[in-house]
């Protein structure tokens, strides 16, 4: 019988801190090779199929962008909040409730064209989600309301508000009945950027500017002091003036803004229309990516690579080997949990101990005291 | 009468898995432990429980499968946030994860097969009592099992040494190191625990409520459960009046979407989404009655100082 005791380390270790994204990887692939075993599947072959074979191709690059694009918006809003400690889990309803304001135009006005019409959407996009953003930042702040559990409340309203608009109201009457809007014109759809190439859209360029502003906003100015000093000690942010519930408006808003952008990019570049179902999870994944990406801008851009991965892999092996594509969430979740994990290492030192060898604790520590003092 | 005693029974079925999901996270978090993987834990219940009566054709060893795979999922979770110290908020999301993309994956062979139903209770001469027959003496063996358990936490907790034992450590869980308290073995159990009880309302619904396996069958009933917590303030006996109430609602919608009452029915599933918020918002505006109850070093990670 073993036990884990962990020793705090004198300072962060640096080493770790750049490696246990890494290390979280190779373990999942330990795990999924194992899981692959299990379902009868030679793990090299799935390897191949899940992670390589999906981006060996230019056009197949692009569809990785296309998914990589939300994942990377989302997280590198939602990392702000993690570094204020203000745990906005509903991503996915801001994302939706983007979509739909974005949508606004294209499908109540569809004779609105010219160019005037795309600025318009992504803003109102933008608005959707920061206004849904909102609603939880007020309950925290007026009411001390549990921002966890009212986000994510928020997400399924969303899902269904969403699907009562498609097959309600906004459903394309031309359209047979099936819940969907009308397709949107030519001037409402993001354009590709080298539609030669691959469908690849702007929305992933947005992707990038974000994540460099946010990089930007974090590391060269003095609100990103003050996320990273609230979130550490909310006490000493106080004593240096800095309002917390300033601060809970101002990660929410900027996640929701970011989460709306993405909701809007998706559904007028890589769907071009409303549907009852816009997002295969990105609000939640994006967490992850978060968490993957150190809740650093610029590592969130990797880690957004790499969990989009997940998802092209995942519908790849459901075609090459008939394994469910859920593959890819079990794939995103161990992820997770091993970074996580992982990040243990940053702050202490683990030791493995025997059980049966241990000694009632009190007597253990005296004895183990002078021999600490010999060994130094 | 019939009309009403079946509505009634409608409503404990409803209610069963939210009561016993939120029991097993109040004694988690009594504790000072805050696991936010209950809707994973949950649906590898429903999935486990499931599964298991689908290959051994009994839904009995189905719910003993429903519980052990709540338990050990949760091991996962306690070793991470217990052993390895990790953020639990993060932990617990990763848990949650891991157990819907799990779930859908051990599931796929199982979507579209008929399920077998746990058999309600029939005791002759007692169960065919008009009115209060069925109500006390015909439901489902996990009805009783509910208020069984909701009982002995009550007990548990504010009656037994170990149950203060569990509550101090919850409080503070240095003053509890300090007096030579077992706290991390302490929270094992109690994560252990909660894990048990979600897995066991997981079995529920894939055994009771609508014996078939569906993907994500639990629709947030697990982020239910967690917020019935907030709202019974770590209190047992409110627990289970929280989760009647939200039964009463989620059957409520139920019923006026097949009465054709002229409000979309995707604004009536909001419903249970909806009164959550509101209830929580409800209960966290009075601030003092908040801070009194709530377990004071919840979420908090501990490291045993030695």
């Amino acid at each position: 019988m073993m036990r884990l005791e962990l020793v705090k380390r004198p300072q962060r270790s640096v080493l770790f801190s750049a490696l246990s994204p890494f290390l979280a990887f190779a373990l999942t692939i330990i795990a999924g090779a194992i899981m692959f075993a299990l379902l009868g599947v030679n793990p090299l072959t799935a390897f191949r199929i899940y992670f390589i074979e999906p981006v060996s191709q230019v056009w197949q690059l692009h569809e990785l962008a296309i998914k990589a694009a939300p994942l990377i918006l989302i997280a590198v809003g939602l990392s702000v909040c993690y570094k204020a400690n203000i745990w906005n889990i509903g991503a996915e309803g801001q994302f939706i409730l983007g979509g739909i304001a974005g949508s606004i135009i294209p499908v109540l006005f569809p004779q609105f064209e010219g160019p005037l019409v795309l600025p318009l959407m992504l803003l109102l996009g933008m608005v959707g989600g920061a206004a849904y953003a909102a609603i939880p930042a007020l309950l925290k702040t007026r009411f001390g309301t549990n921002e966890i559990l009212t986000s994510l409340m928020l997400v399924y309203v969303a899902q269904l508000f969403l699907d009562w608009l498609v097959r309600g109201p906004w459903r394309d009457p031309q359209g047979h009945g099936f819940p969907q809007t009308i397709q949107f014109n030519d001037s409402a759809v993001l354009p590709e950027l080298m539609p030669d190439a691959g469908r690849a859209n702007w929305g992933f360029v947005f992707a990038l500017i974000a994540a460099v502003l946010v990089w930007i906003l974090m590391s060269r100015m003095l609100k990103g002091f003050e996320v990273r000093v609230l979130g550490s000690s909310p006490r000493a942010g106080r004593f240096a003036g800095f309002g917390l519930n300033r601060m809970v408006f101002f990660a929410f808003l900027l996640s929701g803004a970011l989460a709306g952008l993405a909701g809007i990019s998706e559904v007028s570049g890589a769907i071009g229309q409303l549907q009852p179902v816009i997002s295969p999870g990105y609000g939640f994944t994006a967490i992850i990516v978060a968490f993957l990406g150190r809740l650093n801008p610029l590592g969130i851009v990797a880690a957004g690579l790499v969990l989009a991965l997940t998802y092209l892999g995942g519908e790849a092996v459901q075609s090459a080997l008939g394994i469910s594509d859920k593959v890819a969430r079990v794939f995103q979740g161990m992820l997770l949990f091993f970074v996580l994990g992982c990040d243990t290492l940053i702050h202490y030192r683990i030791r493995l101990i025997g059980l049966a060898l241990t000694k009632p604790e009190s007597a253990a520590k005296l004895e183990a005291a002078p021999k600490l003092k010999e060994a130094r | 009468m019939d009309i009403t005693v079946n509505i009634l029974l409608t409503i404990a079925t409803a209610a069963t898995p939210l009561l016993i999901a939120a029991i097993g996270e109040l004694v988690v978090e009594r504790s000072g432990v805050l696991n936010l993987g209950v809707e994973g834990m949950m649906i590898m219940g429903a999935v486990g429980g499931f599964g298991a009566t689908y290959l051994t054709g009994s839904p009995w060893i189905g719910l003993l499968a429903a519980i052990a795979m709540g338990a050990v999922f949760s091991l996962l979770f306690a070793v991470m946030t217990l052993s390895l110290a990790t953020n639990q908020v993060a932990t617990g999301l990763s848990l949650t994860l891991l157990g819907l993309g799990l779930s859908g994956m051990m599931g796929t062979s199982f979507v579209g097969q008929p399920g077998e139903r746990l058999p309600n209770l029939d005791i002759p001469g007692l169960t065919s009592i008009p009115v209060i027959g069925r109500l006390l003496f015909g439901q489902d063996p996990i009805f009783y099992i509910s208020i069984a358990l909701t009982a002995a936490v009550m007990w548990f907790l504010f009656k037994t040494r170990t149950g203060l034992t569990l509550r101090s450590i919850g409080d503070s869980h240095t003053s509890a190191h300090a007096l030579g308290i077992h706290v991390i073995r302490y929270r094992y159990l109690a994560v252990i625990f909660g894990g048990a009880c979600a897995g066991l309302a997981g079995g529920h619904l894939s055994l009771v409520y609508t014996p078939q396996w569906v993907e994500n069958m639990t629709a947030g009933r697990g982020w239910i459960a967690l917020a019935l917590v907030v709202f019974a303030s770590w209190r047992p006996w409110r627990v289970l009046a929280g989760a009647y109430i939200f039964g009463a609602v989620w059957i409520g919608q139920l019923h006026a979407q097949a009465f054709g009452i002229p409000v979309p029915s995707q604004f009536l599933s909001s419903l249970p989404y909806l009164a959550t918020v509101v209830v929580l918002v409800l209960i966290s505006r009075n601030k003092r009655l908040t801070m009194m109850n709530t377990p004071a070093s919840l979420g908090q990670p501990f490291v045993p100082d030695r």
